[in-house]
């Protein structure tokens, strides 16, 4: 099963990915219950699932006729890439942050 | 109890093109201007992050209301070059005060050049977040991971 090392890491870089994982986070949904919330269909909502759940982010099991996706339990995986995710986001803002603060003369000076 | 670290590290790299002690003053002292505001834990939107410069100061949010969310505590603070921070923060995005729960954040820069820094992230200890309890139990039921992605969730959207 995919789940330590490195696996799920870089799968959330994908915005609509992002979207269903966080909206997995919610509550569980089936792959029409996710449609109706994103602006994509469901044959693309289905191909995400895919991605997320090869990656060990989520799984899926069958509820009457439909499927219903949550995140792993494991839950591992999942906050990695999420804890990933911030760190991304974070340095990518501080990198943006540090080029643009003013240069500090006195720091200079010492 | 002490698990076998199985979870690896989370590294993160940057270089800027600044001196070492300005990458470092960005990035405490200026920590709320770069921050990315949504993620933050409080039930509260977030006024402002706080990261105390000294060793065993804490690490914070303040929301609109005033009211403050621990994230951790300041464990090594050695300008302009090394820092390490507690994250405490468990599956059900709250502050977990034990410290066997705590996992760590060190942050390290290095002069390439009077005007280049290379910053280093490594979030470890991760097992020990895990070990809480809490993300086992919270992803589960589809609770607890809710709070916080909620907001994360809805910006996501919006901006898709």
């Amino acid at each position: 099963m995919g789940t330590y090392g490195d696996a799920g890491l870089g799968l959330l870089d994908d915005p609509t990915r992002r979207a269903i994982f966080a909206l997995l986070a919610r509550r569980p949904c089936s792959v029409g219950e996710l449609a109706r919330q994103l602006p994509i269909s469901r044959p693309a909502v289905s191909q995400h699932l895919r991605v997320l759940k090869d990656g060990g982010l989520v799984i899926s099991r069958p509820e009457g006729t439909r499927r219903v996706y949550r995140l792993n339990p494991d839950g591992v995986t999942a906050l990695r890439a999420y804890l990933d995710r911030i760190w991304d986001d974070a340095l990518t803002a501080f990198h943006k942050a540090a080029e643009t603060a003013p240069v500090d003369p006195e720091q200079e000076q010492r | 109890m002490s698990p076998a670290p199985t979870i690896p590290p989370i590294g993160g790299t940057v270089s800027v093109s600044v001196p070492v002690e300005q990458a470092f003053r960005v990035f405490t002292d200026s920590f709320n201007t770069w921050w990315p505001q949504q993620y933050h834990i409080g039930q509260a939107d977030m006024a402002e992050a706080v990261l105390e410069p000294r060793e065993g100061g804490r690490w914070y949010e303040r929301g609109v209301d005033g009211s403050e969310c621990d994230w951790g505590r300041i464990l090594a603070w050695e300008p302009p070059h090394r820092l390490v921070v507690t994250w405490q923060i468990n599956g059900e995005w709250q502050f977990d005060p034990d410290p066997e729960h705590a996992s760590e954040i060190e942050v390290r820069f290095t002069a390439d050049g009077p005007g280049q820094t290379t910053v280093e992230v490594e979030h470890r200890l991760l097992d020990r977040l895990v070990a809480g309890q809490v993300i086992h139990d919270t992803i589960g039921r589809g609770g607890g991971w809710t709070a916080l992605l909620d907001g994360f969730a809805k910006a996501v959207v919006n901006n898709g």
